[in-house]
């Protein structure tokens, strides 16, 4: 499979995932500049984490407008692959693929350590190598990651079973005590209603070697191939 | 802008007397102002400068030493490891949050001028105490201000240390450390070696910022300090990512004879350090610099220290390809001068020749003051303290106070706020270890890193001080598995025209080149911040060291929590208990006082060999240095870490309890091992001729001291933990 990793210049995660893709999961990667605007080579894209173009204003606000994220925008409205692991995430929110908005942490501080999440759905092309329940604990590394989205919203993410990974204790317990920075409903990672697009602000690419402490986010990266190989593009 | 005379420049009558013979006539102020900044401490060294020559500065695995940017040390397979600290404290104690980011900044334009790429982010901090509103401000927004600007750059800040202590009122220390990765066929270095070659700036646009930021670092803070605000200047992280990656691309593709980053002294001391390595001189148009303010006189140009900017010196033929790599970036370079032969310094506004210096006199000419020193007249006293004129405090409440003081406390609240994991590279995160370990991707290494400086026993004892410093750095290394290689140091003192600040520096050098000297672990970079002087009087002294090492397996790192039910504990080293600079002494008895606890250098060296070759042969399963706190905080650490009790027993030898619990004193260090694995450990120790100890074992759910079979201490793990993890946190709110 052919992996698109998205480079904005502030981008800072791009190396880390092109590393994950290439040399962990051993699949062809390359990186796509943001000034590009042909996406038709890639079996799935990663928007990576960082500060796209420096995120003085709000965080992907101006990323948005890129050539290459109107190339991800039809692509992903064509079903392609797409995940989008912190600043990715909030891309994906202001360019309108995945409903609501990043507020800052409830800390007003950036947050960076390794936390638990829930698995709330098993059946995704990001999901399907983990249990629906499994507790699996990946780092987080975010100064705007509270997710918020209105009411109505939050209903219909629930109904569609949109919300993908929760923020948790140990022994799963949700509560506000286990919820990082104080997103709505300890959202941690939600998918666009047909599935095929994935945010979340948790870092696969920072577990997925033993050498880094972890290796829960390496079956995230596994569903994605595994749903490729399974049903293609 | 007023006109400042030399001695509000920071110039001395001699000085001016030296550049008036210099020049043949009166400099004019354009001239005078980059003789100033370029004679100032912070660029000339001119105090520190014949103390500095006592560190050792070679060895095999140097391949840099200090003179530029930064040092480079081998690290095998044609890699080599590039590192520098330095001082940004003036400018934090004003404006903690863009001191302390532009801090980071300069630090990392060190790194990636070198051509290496910046890997890893370490910082040693110092406040006054936390009681203090002012002092909170100062600790929060120099922390929030080092996240971020390394958290946008996306380099992992792994390490660190930060203290309290009444001494920094004032006068708060930022120390920023930054680690770069590099082939050895790709260091650059700052040199313009032709002819005729064409300068460039490259990044921000330069404005009114920072000026004479280089002569505000070499003063003593006053009143009248907060007025110099303008001297602070403001970071732009996203810029510098901009540069991080356009720098190393062209360096790629060797495009630049010469690159150098624009830091203290701004223009005037980066072209002057380029042109002068080989002699040659340079002219250069102010009106050709982008600037970002209107009506900038020549003067204010060449002063700036608006930050990432580079100059560049391309290589003949090559300036279409480099603007080719700016573009793809957005950024601007600009053609603002050019390499000459008459070793002359010449500014030109237009047409017009506005000033004209002799390159040489810039760099080299500055004057060098040896002092005479004199012991401080707290020496003595100190040393002559009575410890046993102390009343014992009760073991117990003295373990929680030791833990709840931020000085032993979790620093969570504070490396929570950094990106530890950006490279995806860090393989034993802030807290875990006694330093941080970095893999190398593609190879089976890993790099470890570390700060350290105990600042009190350097004020009690400078020579000691310095040598405990060196020591306890390499001694953190080896715990984690890793060969000590070489060191970058921040020397940060009072004014050095006092003769009992001198006496501090001359010493405390002194006892960080005997060290460093015995450990094989040269000094290969640094800087110097004097003038760390308030109304108050001046900080404790403070020479931190950046240590980095090597180690050859990865697989073979060692962090500080208990593992396993049923290990065995044991003390490396002998049963201690000089109390002189303890935190034990500070926080349970209010005195910063005693006679500093001995080291014999011969001996800390054996201990290093000694945790090198178990963490070799992977018989450690946690190892702790004994440091701040002493050994019962030792214990107590790697209990919370690993969430395991333990139970001590041993003889404490009629020395005092207290003593024994919560000397700081070197050459130790705690292990916990397999009991399977406690001859092998015994012969290896026998063979370096050190001592060891069983304590006791890893279990339960206290933390359980006992002399001679009776209980001295018995604490929950679940107590210890939470006063560990939450003083620093509470105090914060």
């Amino acid at each position: 499979m052919k992996f698109g990793i998205i480079v904005f210049p502030g981008s800072n995660c791009d190396a880390d995932c092109l590393h994950v893709m290439k040399n962990v999961m051993k699949q062809e990667s390359e990186y796509i500049w943001h000034q590009e605007s042909d996406l038709s080579a890639y079996d799935a894209i990663i928007l990576p984490g960082g500060f796209s173009y420096g995120d003085y204003l709000r965080t992907g606000a101006i990323a948005r407008f890129s050539p290459i994220m109107s190339a991800v925008v039809d692509y992903a409205r064509q079903g392609g692959l797409v995940i989008g692991i912190c600043n990715g995430f909030q891309i994906l929110l202001e360019v309108g693929l995945l409903p609501g908005a990043m507020l800052r942490n409830r800390s007003l501080k950036f947050i960076c350590d390794t936390v638990n999440l829930k698995v709330r759905q098993a059946n995704t092309p990001f999901s399907n190598k983990l249990e629906e329940g499994q507790i699996i604990q990946v780092p987080i590394a975010h100064g705007e990651g509270n997710y918020y989205c209105d009411e109505k919203t939050l209903q219909e993410l629930n109904d569609n079973k949109q919300i993908i990974f929760t923020y948790c204790g140990p022994e799963g317990e949700e509560s506000l005590e286990y919820n990082p920075n104080g997103s709505l409903a300890n959202i941690a990672g939600i998918c666009n209603e047909k599935g095929n697009v994935l945010g979340m602000m948790p870092h696969p690419e920072r577990c997925s070697e033993a050498v880094l402490g972890g290796t829960d986010g390496y079956k995230i990266f596994a569903s994605m191939l595994n749903y490729l190989e399974e049903v293609g593009r | 802008m007023k006109e400042l005379t030399y001695k509000e420049m920071g110039l001395l009558d001699e000085e001016y007397q030296k550049i008036i013979e210099i020049m043949g006539r009166e400099p004019n102020y354009l001239e005078l102002g980059m003789f100033s900044v370029m004679w100032s401490e912070h660029c000339g060294y001119k105090n520190s400068r014949p103390l500095l020559k006592n560190f050792p500065t070679e060895g095999s695995q140097v391949i840099q030493g200090p003179g530029e940017n930064a040092g480079v040390v081998d690290i095998g397979d044609g890699q080599a490891l590039v590192f520098k600290i330095e001082s940004h404290n003036h400018p934090s104690a004003i404006e903690p949050y863009q001191g302390a980011a532009t801090g980071v900044g300069g630090i990392v334009r060190d790194i990636f001028t070198m051509g290496a790429r910046p890997i890893a982010l370490l910082n040693s901090l110092r406040f006054a105490e936390l009681d203090d509103a002012r002092v909170r401000e100062l600790f929060s927004g120099v922390v929030a201000g080092i996240a971020g600007y390394g958290n946008c750059l996306g380099i992992p800040a792994v390490g660190g240390e930060v203290y309290f202590n009444p001494a920094y009122k004032g006068n708060p220390l930022v120390n920023a450390m930054c680690v770069g990765l590099v082939n050895t066929d790709e260091i650059a270095l700052a040199v313009a070696n032709e002819i005729d070659s064409p300068i460039m700036i490259v990044g921000a646009k330069t404005g009114r910022d920072g000026i004479h930021g280089a002569t505000f670092a070499s003063e003593e803070l006053s009143e009248s300090s907060q007025s110099k605000r303008p001297s602070v200047q403001v970071g732009d992280p996203f810029m510098e990512k901009l540069l991080i990656e356009a720098c190393l691309q062209l360096i790629k593709e060797d495009l630049v004879a010469g690159m150098q980053d624009l830091g203290a002294a701004g223009l005037t001391s980066s072209i002057a350090e380029t042109a002068s390595k080989k002699g040659l001189g340079v002219e250069v148009d102010v009106l050709q610099v982008p600037r970002r303010e209107q009506g900038m006189t020549p003067y204010e140009v060449m002063l700036s220290e608006s930050q990432e900017r580079m100059l560049i010196v391309p290589r003949t033929g090559k300036e279409e390809r480099i603007k080719e790599i700016f573009d793809k970036w957005g950024l601007d370079a600009v053609v603002i001068g050019r390499v000459s032969g008459d070793g002359m310094f010449k500014v030109y506004e237009g047409e017009e020749l506005v000033g004209a210096v002799p390159v040489m006199e810039l760099t080299e000419g500055c004057p060098v003051y040896v002092r005479q020193g004199q012991k401080a007249e707290y020496y003595q006293r100190c040393r002559a303290f009575d410890i046993n004129s102390l009343p014992e405090e009760k073991p117990e409440p003295a373990l929680r106070k030791l833990l709840a003081s931020p000085n032993i406390a979790s620093k969570r609240w504070v490396f929570s706020q950094y990106d530890y994991q950006v490279m995806t590279n860090t393989a034993i995160v802030p807290g875990d270890g006694d330093a941080a370990v970095l893999r190398i991707k593609d190879t089976s290494k890993g790099v470890a890193m570390t700060t350290d400086c105990n600042s009190r026993f350097v004020y009690l004892d400078p020579y000691l001080g310095g040598v405990l410093t060196v020591c306890e750095a390499a001694r953190n290394l080896a715990c984690v598995g890793a060969r000590p290689l070489a060191l970058t140091n921040c020397l940060n003192f009072g004014s050095p025209e006092k003769p009992d600040i001198y006496w501090q520096m001359e010493q405390a050098i002194k006892g960080m080149a005997d060290a460093a000297r015995e450990l094989d672990t040269p000094v290969v970079s640094g800087n110097v911040s004097l003038y760390n002087e308030t109304v108050e009087g001046a900080i404790y002294p403070t020479p931190v060291v950046g240590m980095a090492g090597l180690l050859k397996d990865i697989d073979y790192r060692c962090d500080m929590a208990f593992k396993d039910e049923g290990d065995l504990i044991v003390l490396l080293g002998e049963l201690r208990d000089q109390l002189g600079g303890s935190e034990y002494l500070y926080v349970c008895h209010g005195i910063q006082s005693g006679a500093v606890p001995p080291v014999d250098i011969k001996n800390e060296k054996s201990l290093v060999e000694m945790l090198l070759s178990l963490n070799a042969d992977g018989l450690c399963k946690s190892c702790h240095d004994i440091s701040d706190g002493g050994l019962a905080v030792c214990l107590a650490e790697s209990a919370i870490k690993g969430g395991r009790g333990f139970t001590v027993d041993f003889d404490f030898e009629n020395k005092r309890t207290d003593g024994v619990l919560f000397s700081e004193a070197p050459e130790r260090a705690v292990i916990s091992i397999n009991a399977d694995k406690l001859k092998k450990v015994q012969e290896l120790a026998n063979s370096k001729g050190l001592q060891t100890q069983v304590l006791g074992q890893v279990g339960g759910k206290d933390l359980l001291f006992k002399n001679c079979g009776q209980e001295i201490i018995r604490m929950s793990l679940a107590d210890a933990g939470q006063i560990w993890e939450e003083a620093i946190e509470s105090l914060m709110k």
